[in-house]
């Protein structure tokens, strides 16, 4: 099952080599990964996608916890949350593709937000889900280039059952 | 008044109260060394590589449990410590290295003498930090020393520019660490521990697991009160023992693939496992998936890491050992009214192990033809009555040595256990005995991993370090030949050493005391010659070179499993002599 990992660490050169290296030297697969300063300058936030049993996510966890300067570990996937992540889509356009592509970015909220004779560049931001969503309907169109930020997840603040839950139910 | 950085790091560690650091200067750290070179406090012990300096750091840690200490050079000097970090990683040795690093202006450069120190040892330390600013030295040396003996100690590497050397701060020793990401626990949750308690006084066939943590966490009172209190057998892995008298009536020795058969029954059988400062190795358990089947476990551990690792903990116990085993047994005796109950309750089942015990004890057949390897070291504990401390290499020799070491102290048996790092015996030891000048120290090594750091010899002689070296000659790499007897239809490749050099003189050449036994009637005389000289002394013992270590359990079998002497077509073919020839082709296993 895919998790959300959500890592606080002290903003120091280095602390993203150890995390990473701990996923690679166990050989766990880092899906999509997202760094940056919180609020506090002094520390960073290390969103992690990644995969595995429970076994497996349960020493990724107790793994990164180990590290010192590793200061809260989250499994997002024990939360309900929300999840965002942000793609530029470069698609080619035809002349009579142009008014489809603006279309289909209507459709999804999403914002041209580059043009130029031959293409456009789409903005989009959303869950995994809309994304995809997004990137196959463009595929027809010929996509020149793609680019994703990786996700991002925070926690909800009213208490609604845990993705896990969620899933569970569903099954 | 400021200080330089050299000098700040010389006052760091005697803020550490660090007798001795072992190490070799180089380019970029000769301001470090000039600066201790100008004071008495701490004294430089210069090896002759690199790696023997972090092995006798490892040996001066695992005998004292304080810090063991390394200062080397940036490139090969820090590369070539890489084996004994990773060894202490392993093993959880607490050591701080501190290597060299070129100027900070410079790195990234492709310097000469330059590595990416921090990048390079991530993986095999338990925090490492590059230091940029001569601000920051004390601090870091401080966190380091913190981090490397608290919680599940481990090696810590800080690496120190050339500039950071020489350049100006004020110099404050920092009275505490404020390191909020590090909070190891030390107290066991009290429910759990009661938990635990309920379940020791139900079971009927428990089992005491001692590992290496016990040792760190100087838990071996708590053990034995435990196991008295209790009337529960003990087994420790390689790294534990020691931790608890290998001369209890409830001592069952060591476990694992070659532990005692009764150990290993009794691990099988048990139907309670208490695991105490122990990680569930492969080593020990064996085949995973019929490993203790019947058995409930309690795992101690302050590493949250090692509990559900390998193995499901029912009643998982975060904390120090011997915290935690002090409130266990002040609740097991509260909750024992009635001791001789116990006793009779647990009867059947220490009669069973006895039963193992006699069924299967460890053994070999002496001739007075050809010494056996487990012979001279039989001879060895008869000789110190299992007392002094034992560092080994790895290897066959260093199964026997675990075998018959009966040693009542903690702290005595050191060994490579995670890693395996051949090497590592004689340099553990010289590190041992300068921590102890005055104790009795003895290597117990082979040719193989012998010839892997016999550099070390000249600090022996050097520093006057009376080290006691058993070297069981057998001509081969003995473990892997024994492997390649058995799975490999007893092909050789690459175990038989073929050249091995004249050790007498060897040891002579380096100014020390060496001695030969070739047949069975010389290993005691040698001995007691060897073990009556003041200084430093190699005794090389020629062994059959095709003695197998036995009880084994086979790569992948399970605990019940044990294979407990050569197969008989293994001894036909040995008979035949088709082996032994074999091996003896062109340069010979023995000298003449």
């Amino acid at each position: 099952m895919e998790r959300i990992i959500s890592v606080l660490v002290e903003n120091k050169f280095g602390v993203l080599a150890r995390v990473a290296g701990l996923f690679s030297a166990r050989g766990y697969n880092i899906e999509s990964l997202s760094v940056a300063p919180t609020l506090d300058p002094t520390t960073s936030m290390i969103t992690i996608v990644t995969g595995g049993d429970e076994r497996v996510i349960e020493q990724i966890m107790k793994q990164l916890n180990k590290v010192v300067e590793v200061l809260k570990v989250v499994d997002m996937t024990e939360t309900s949350y929300l999840d965002r992540e942000t793609a530029l889509i470069k698609v080619h356009t035809r002349p009579d593709h142009r008014d489809e592509a603006i279309r289909i970015a209507d459709i999804f909220r999403a914002k041209i937000v580059d043009s130029s004779p031959a293409t456009y560049t789409i903005e989009v931001t959303g869950d995994v889900d809309k994304v995809e969503a997004l990137i196959n309907m463009l595929k027809p169109l010929g996509i020149k280039e793609l680019i994703r930020t990786g996700r991002i997840a925070i926690p909800r603040e009213a208490k609604l059952p845990s993705r896990r839950e969620q899933q569970t139910a569903k099954a | 008044m400021k200080k330089t950085g050299a000098e700040i790091f010389v006052e760091c560690l005697k803020e550490e109260r660090v007798k001795v650091i072992f190490g070799i200067p180089g380019g970029v750290v000769l301001k470090l060394f000039d600066v201790l070179h100008q004071q008495k406090d701490v004294e430089v012990v210069l090896t002759r590589h690199e790696q023997g300096a972090a092995h006798m750091a490892e040996g001066y840690a695992k005998a004292t449990g304080k810090a063991g200490v390394v200062l080397v050079t940036s490139g090969p000097g820090m590369t070539n410590i890489v084996t004994g970090l990773a060894d202490a990683y392993m093993d959880s040795i607490p050591l701080v290295a501190f290597t060299g690093q070129v100027s900070t202006n410079l790195i990234g450069n492709d310097a000469f003498q330059e590595a990416d120190n921090v990048g390079i040892s991530r993986p095999c330390t338990k925090h490492n930090v590059l230091v940029k600013d001569v601000n920051d030295l004390a601090r870091t040396i401080k966190e380091a020393f913190y981090i490397a003996t608290t919680g599940r100690p481990g090696p810590v590497l800080v690496d120190i520019p050339k500039d950071v050397t020489t350049d100006k701060a004020e110099f404050k020793y920092p009275e505490k660490v404020n390191l909020r990401g590090y909070n190891p626990t030390y107290e066991g949750n009290k429910h759990q521990i009661k938990q635990a308690a309920d379940e020791i006084m139900k079971a009927q066939k428990p089992v005491i697991y001692v590992g290496g943590g016990a040792l760190f966490s100087d838990a071996a009172d708590e053990i034995l009160e435990l196991a008295e209190i209790t009337q529960i057998p003990v087994n420790m892995t390689l790294m534990g023992l020691g931790s608890f008298p290998g001369t209890h009536p409830l001592s069952m020795g060591m476990l694992g693939m070659h532990g005692s058969y009764c150990s290993n029954m009794a691990m099988h059988h048990a139907d309670l496992l208490i695991a105490v400062g122990a990680r569930f190795d492969d080593r020990v358990t064996g085949k995973l998936s019929d490993f203790c089947p019947e058995a409930r476990v309690i795992h101690i551990d302050i590493d949250p890491t090692s509990i559900k690792k390998n193995v499901l903990a029912h009643i998982p116990i975060v904390g120090d050992v011997k915290a935690v085993l002090r409130q266990m047994n002040v609740l097991l005796r509260s909750m024992d009214g009635n001791q001789k109950d116990l006793k009779e309750r647990r009867r059947p089942w220490r009669n069973q192990i006895e039963e193992w015990k006699r069924a299967h004890p460890l053994r070999y057949h002496q001739d007075d033809k050809i010494t056996k390897p487990q012979y001279v070291i039989d001879k060895l504990f008869e000789i110190t009555k299992h007392e002094g401390i034992v560092a080994t290499d790895v290897g066959q020799h260093q199964m026997w040595a675990a075998q018959y070491f009966k040693g009542t102290r903690p702290r005595t048996f050191i060994t490579s256990g995670g890693l395996g790092t051949m090497g590592f015996g004689l340099p553990a030891a010289l590190g041992a005995q300068k921590a102890y000048p005055d104790r009795l120290v003895m290597c117990i090594t082979s040719e193989g991993s012998f010839q892997m750091n016999l550099q070390e010899l000249a600090t022996a002689a050097g520093h006057k370090l009376p080290v006691k070296i058993v070297l069981l000659n057998n001509g081969f790499h003995g473990m892997v030949r024994q492997w390649q007897d058995l799975f490999y239809e007893g092909r050789y490749a690459s175990s038989h050493l073929g050249k091995i050099p004249d050790f007498v003189k060897l040891a002579d050449a380096y100014g020390i005391y060496g001695l030969r036994a070739l047949k069975p009637a010389e290993v005691e005389p040698v001995l007691r010659e060897g073990f009556k000289h003041k200084g430093p002394v190699l005794m090389d013992f020629h062994v059959d070179p095709f003695e197998n270590c036995y009880p084994m359990i086979p790569a992948g079998g399970a605990q019940h499993e044990m294979v407990l002497e050569d197969p008989p077509e293994l001894r036909r073919t040995q008979r035949s002599g088709a082996a032994k020839k074999k091996a003896e082709e062109g340069e010979g296993v023995l000298p003449a």
